[in-house]
C-alpha cells in the first residue's frame, strides 16, 4: 500500500522541524473522505461528500509546544509548516538533527470489510427510505421522520523524532433515525443510532427497520409520559443505554492532562478506593468494530486496553505522549485529535463497566421506588469539582419494584466520586451502547461506551414533579 | 491605518476568493443552478501555563463548498483545499450527488432581493498582525492577573489568547456575489479556586475585533470572582424559588428559543410555536430581536449563508410572536421571501435556517436592583447539559446549575449540584422582569439578567 507521504519526505520535515533545536518533533498526516445522505419530511434532501487532507507538525521545546498545519503535502509544503512550528516553539540552540525512521511503518492490519466509498449511492438512499416507511407505519402518532447515513475513511501516518513511524486506516459507517410523535400532550421525540468502525456490512448485521421501529416507539411512548420527579432517588441504568454515566462521572477526570493541572477530583488518588468495589472500569481502543476503536492513535502508538478502576481501586490514568514523556512512563494509546488541524490530547476510546453478577430483573425488583433510565442522552462534567449531568432520553418510574410510567426528558445531576461510591448493584447483562462524539476543548472525537444494568443509590432527578 | 484602507485590504483578499468561486459558477450548464462558497480562515492561539507558553498554534485554512440544484434536486460537496483538482472533484461530486436526491418543488438557490448589505466595521487585520511576542505577553499577563486577583486562586486550567480572521464569499448562477470579512480576538481564562479540600471553577473572557479592545484585567477579575464566590457551595433543597438568570445563562436560553423559531422547524412540524403566530407566547416585557447588523454582536455579519444581506428581524414584540426566520428554500415553502437567515458551517455544509444575533430588548434595572426585590430566590450563574436536557421539539427544559442564594434582596451562600426545570413555553411566559444589563457574549446571542418564577429547583 502506498503511503500518504514518502518516508524520506517525512524524515526531511522532522529534520527541518528540529533544525533550530527542540526536544521532540512530530509529523501527522491525514487523508479523510466522508459522505452522507439525509432524508427529512419524506424527501431525500441532500447527499454530501467531502475530502480533507493535510499535515500537522509540532515541535516541543521544554514545556512549550509549537504547532502549524498545512493542506500542502509536497516536500516544500511540509518544510514550510515545520519551520512555522519550530518558530512557534521558539527553538533556540541549533545544529542538524537527523531523524532515523524505520523502513516500513508500524501498521495495525484490520479488515475494513465492504468499503462504503464503493457502494452505490442508490443503496444508501434506499436505506433511508426504508427507515422512513417503517417509522411512519409504526404508529399514526408519528408526525415527522428524519434519517441520516454517513460513512468516512480516514488514513493517517505519524512520524516523530523518537523514531516512531506508524500508519492506520479506519472506516466508519453510521445510521440514525429521529421521529416526532404528536398527541394531545404536544410533541415528543425518539432517536436511535448505530455506528461501527466497519464498512457497509454494518447493514448485514443490523436492520435499519429495527432501528426505525425503536425510534418511533420511543417517541410514541413518551406521549404518555408524566413529568419526571424532582429531588433524590435511586436510579437504575439499563444495559447498553448508559455508558455516558462513567464517561462523565470519572472518564474525563482520569485524563492525565487534566490530572496534571490539578483540574480533576481524581488527581493524586491512584491506588485508592475511588468507587464501589463492584466497579471495574476499562477504556479499550482495541475493541474491534466499536465506535472508539482504532489501530494506531494520533501520536503513532498502538491502541491499548487499559484498566482504569479495578474492584473500586484507581489503577491508572489515560495518557498521551506529552504527559507520559513528562512522567517518564509508557503511554496508553490515548493521544487523539479531531483532525490534522488540531493538537492531540488525552482522550477516551471505548469506555465501559465490566459486568457483575446480579440478575437485572432482581436489581429492579429490589428497588422499591426510583427511576429506571433505559437510554441516556449526552452529558457534561466539571472535572475539577466532579459535578456532572447527563440526560435521560427514555426513562420510567420504578414503583414497588416494578417499572411503571414513562417520564418526560430531563437531566440527572450528581458528583463523580459520590456516585461511583454509591453504585450498589451491577448486572450480568453487559452491552455496548450507541456511537457517541466526545467533545473536549473544542475538539470532537468518536467514542463508544457500554454498561450492564446497574443501580446508583441516589441521584438528583431534574424533573418538575414534586 | 484608516478604515477605508482596512476595508480595501480585506477586499483584495476576498476578491481572490471570489474569482475562484466565479470560475466554478461559470461552469454551470443547461438549467442547473450552481452556488459556490469559499472560506479562508487564518489565526493564532497561544496557551500559557505557569508563566510560560504551553502551546502556540498557527492556523491557515481554506476550503470550498458547492451546491448544485437541477430539476428540484439538490447535491452538495466540499473540500478542505482550493487546489484546482480538488475543486474539479467537488463540482463533479455535487452533480453526482443530486441524482439521488428527491425532487422538491421549493428547492433552489437564493436570488438577489435588492436589500443592500449594511456597512459594518467588522474587520481589522490588526487582529492577527500583532507580533507574536505581544500575543504571548498578553496571555501571560492574563494568567498573572488571574492569580493576582484573589489569593484563593489555586491553579489555572487554561489561559489563552486567540485571534482569527475569516474571509468568505458566496457566488451563484442566480446572480449572488457577496463577500464578507470578519476579525475577532479574545482572551479566556479558566481558574481553579481552592479552600481546604474544596475546589471550584470559574471563567472569564474579553472580546474584541482588534487586540487593543482586549483587557486582561477584566477577564481575570471576572474569572476569579466566579470561581471564588462558589467556595463553600452547598446543595439547595427542592422547591420553586424565584430565579434570576445571569446574562450568561439567558444568552444560552435565547439560542434555544431562536432554534424553535426557524421556518424549517415550523414547516416540518418540529417547533412548539408552529401555530402560535400572532399570539402571546411570552410575558409583555419580552421583545426578542435577531439582528446580525448590530456591530456590537460577536456574530455580526453583513451577509447570510446564501449571500443575502443580513437584516434586523423582530421575532417577539411585547410578548406577541411576530414571525419565523427563513432561508430561500424554507421561505418559498412558506410562501414568502428569505429573511436573510441562511446559516452554514463554513464551507462544509449546505445552508440551514437560524438566528445568529439574538437579544432581548433590555429593561432598566441592574442585576443588583432586580435581586433587591427578591425575598427568596437563586441567582443562576451557570448551567450545564443544555444539549442533553433541552428538547426544542417538546420544549422540555432541565439543566444542571450552580449559583448563589438570594435572601431578603441580598446575595448569600453559594449553591451547586442542582437542576432547574420547566418548559421553554412556560419560561417565556413566567418572565417577571428583563434587566438593563445587556451584554454581547461569544455566541449567537446577547445576555441580560432575567427574573423568572415557577421554575422547579431539584436538589436535596
Amino acid at each position: 500500500m502506498s503511503e500518504l507521504v514518502e518516508t524520506d519526505v517525512v524524515s526531511d520535515a522532522l529534520g527541518v522541524a528540529l533544525a533550530t533545536g527542540g526536544d521532540f518533533a512530530e509529523v501527522f498526516v491525514e487523508d479523510k473522505a466522508s459522505s452522507s445522505a439525509y432524508l427529512d419530511d419524506g424527501r431525500v434532501e441532500e447527499l454530501s461528500s467531502g475530502r480533507e487532507r493535510g499535515a500537522g507538525i509540532r515541535v516541543v521545546v521544554g514545556e512549550t509546544t509549537g504547532f502549524a498545519h498545512t493542506a500542502d503535502l509536497s516536500p516544500e509544503g511540509l518544510r514550510t509548516a515545520a519551520r512555522a512550528a519550530a518558530a512557534a516553539a521558539r527553538g533556540g540552540g541549533g545544529g542538524v538533527r537527523v531523524v532515523a525512521l524505520p523502513n516500513a511503518p508500524l501498521r495495525s492490519v484490520r479488515d475494513i470489510g465492504i468499503d462504503p466509498t464503493g457502494v452505490d449511492k442508490a443503496d444508501k438512499v434506499a436505506l433511508l427510505r426504508h427507515a422512513d416507511e417503517v417509522a411512519r407505519a409504526r404508529s399514526g402518532s408519528i408526525s415527522q421522520v428524519s434519517a441520516g447515513y454517513a460513512d468516512s475513511r480516514r488514513r493517517i501516518l505519524v512520524a516523530n523524532s523518537d523514531g516512531t513511524l506508524a500508519a492506520d486506516e479506519v472506516v466508519r459507517t453510521m445510521f440514525n433515525v429521529s421521529c416526532v410523535a404528536t398527541g394531545d400532550t404536544g410533541m415528543q421525540t425518539g432517536r436511535e443510532s448505530i455506528g461501527h468502525t466497519i464498512g457497509f456490512e454494518l447493514f448485514d448485521r443490523y436492520d435499519v427497520a429495527d432501528l426505525a421501529a425503536r425510534a418511533a416507539e420511543r417517541a410514541v411512548t413518551k406521549l404518555a409520559a408524566r413529568p419526571a420527579p424532582s429531588g433524590q432517588l435511586p436510579v437504575v441504568i439499563g444495559s447498553g443505554g448508559g455508558g455516558v454515566l462513567f464517561h462523565e462521572a470519572c472518564g474525563h477526570g482520569l485524563e492525565a492532562d487534566l490530572v496534571a493541572k490539578g483540574a480533576s477530583v481524581f488527581a493524586g488518588r491512584q491506588g485508592e478506593l475511588v468507587a464501589s468495589p463492584l466497579v471495574t472500569l476499562v477504556d479499550d481502543g482495541t475493541m474491534a468494530g466499536e465506535w472508539g476503536n482504532y489501530g494506531i492513535d494520533d501520536e503513532g502508538n498502538l491502541a491499548q486496553r487499559n484498566v482504569l478502576i479495578e474492584d473500586g481501586i484507581l489503577t491508572d490514568y489515560m495518557w498521551d505522549v506529552l504527559r507520559s514523556r513528562a512522567e517518564g512512563r509508557p503511554g496508553s494509546g490515548n493521544g487523539r485529535r479531531q483532525s490534522y488541524q488540531h493538537l492531540p490530547m488525552v482522550r477516551m476510546t471505548n469506555t465501559y463497566l465490566l459486568a457483575g453478577t446480579s440478575d437485572p430483573d432482581d436489581i429492579i425488583a429490589d428497588t422499591p421506588n426510583g427511576v429506571y433510565v433505559k437510554h441516556l442522552g449526552g452529558g457534561q462534567v466539571n472535572t475539577a469539582t466532579g459535578d456532572f449531568v447527563f440526560g435521560m432520553s427514555e426513562a420510567y418510574l420504578i414503583e414497588d419494584g416494578e417499572i411503571t410510567e414513562p417520564l418526560r426528558e430531563g437531566n440527572l445531576i450528581g458528583n463523580g466520586p459520590e456516585v461511583l461510591a454509591g453504585i450498589d448493584a451491577v448486572g450480568n447483562d453487559f452491552a455496548m451502547g450507541p456511537p457517541g462524539t466526545c467533545g473536549k476543548d473544542g475538539q470532537g472525537v468518536p467514542v463508544g461506551d457500554g454498561v450492564p444494568t446497574l443501580r446508583v443509590g441516589a441521584l438528583t432527578i431534574g424533573g418538575t414533579a414534586a | 491605518m484608516s478604515t477605508s484602507q482596512v476595508q480595501t485590504s480585506a477586499t483584495a483578499d476576498a476578491e481572490r476568493l471570489l474569482a475562484i468561486a466565479d470560475a466554478v459558477v461559470d461552469r454551470a450548464t443547461g438549467n442547473e443552478q450552481v452556488e459556490v462558497v469559499v472560506v479562508a480562515d487564518r489565526g493564532t492561539e497561544v496557551r500559557v501555563y505557569n508563566g510560560d507558553v504551553e502551546s502556540l498554534s498557527s492556523a491557515d485554512t481554506a476550503g470550498i463548498g458547492v451546491r448544485v440544484v437541477d430539476g428540484g434536486r439538490q447535491g452538495f460537496a466540499w473540500a478542505g483545499t482550493l487546489d484546482a483538482d480538488a475543486v474539479d472533484a467537488v463540482l463533479a461530486d455535487a452533480r453526482d450527488n443530486l441524482r439521488f436526491a428527491s425532487v422538491d418543488d421549493f428547492a433552489g438557490l437564493a436570488e438577489p432581493d435588492g436589500v443592500t448589505p449594511p456597512t459594518l466595521d467588522l474587520y481589522d487585520p490588526a487582529a492577527t498582525d500583532m507580533p507574536t511576542a505581544d500575543k504571548v505577553a498578553m496571555a501571560i499577563e492574563l494568567e498573572r492577573a488571574t492569580y493576582g486577583a484573589d489569593s484563593r486562586i489555586s491553579g489555572i486550567e487554561s489561559a489563552e489568547y486567540a485571534d482569527s480572521v475569516v474571509l468568505g464569499v458566496v457566488a451563484s448562477t442566480t446572480g449572488i456575489r457577496s463577500l464578507s470579512a470578519e476579525s475577532v480576538c479574545w482572551l479566556s481564562v479558566y481558574p481553579l479556586a481552592g479552600d481546604g479540600d474544596a475546589t471550584q471553577t470559574g471563567f472569564g473572557f474579553s472580546l474584541g475585533r482588534r487586540p487593543g479592545e482586549l483587557d486582561p484585567a477584566v477577564a481575570a477579575a471576572e474569572a476569579a470572582q466566579r470561581a471564588t464566590r462558589m467556595l463553600g457551595a452547598v446543595r439547595p433543597s427542592t422547591g420553586r424559588p424565584t430565579l434570576v438568570f445571569d446574562p450568561w445563562v439567558t444568552a444560552q436560553l435565547l439560542e434555544v428559543v431562536g432554534s424553535t423559531l426557524s421556518g424549517e422547524a415550523v414547516a416540518k412540524g418540529r417547533s412548539p410555536f408552529a401555530d402560535r403566530l400572532g399570539e402571546l407566547v411570552a410575558a409583555s416585557s419580552v421583545t426578542l430581536v435577531d439582528d446580525p447588523t448590530d456591530p456590537a454582536a460577536f456574530s455580526a455579519s453583513v451577509t447570510d449563508g446564501e449571500g443575502l444581506a443580513t437584516r434586523r428581524n423582530v421575532l417577539i414584540d411585547g410578548g406577541e410572536l411576530q414571525m419565523f426566520v427563513h432561508n430561500a428554500t424554507s421561505g418559498r415553502r412558506a410562501g414568502q421571501a428569505s429573511t436573510g437567515c441562511a446559516v452554514r458551517r463554513g464551507f462544509r455544509g449546505a445552508p440551514g435556517v437560524g438566528c445568529t444575533a439574538l437579544s432581548l430588548l433590555p429593561g432598566t434595572l441592574s442585576q443588583a436592583e432586580l435581586i433587591a426585590g427578591i425575598d427568596d430566590g437563586i441567582l443562576i450563574a451557570d448551567v450545564a447539559g443544555l444539549h442533553s436536557g433541552v428538547n426544542p421539539v417538546s420544549g422540555d427544559v432541565s439543566v444542571g446549575a450552580e449559583g448563589l442564594r438570594i435572601t431578603g434582596g441580598t446575595l448569600g451562600e453559594p449553591l451547586r449540584e442542582f437542576t432547574v426545570a420547566s418548559t421553554l413555553q412556560r419560561i417565556l411566559t413566567d418572565i417577571d422582569a428583563v434587566g438593563g444589563d445587556l451584554v454581547w457574549l461569544p455566541m449567537g446571542a446577547a445576555g441580560v439578567s432575567l427574573v423568572v418564577h415557577d421554575v422547579t429547583v431539584s436538589g436535596l
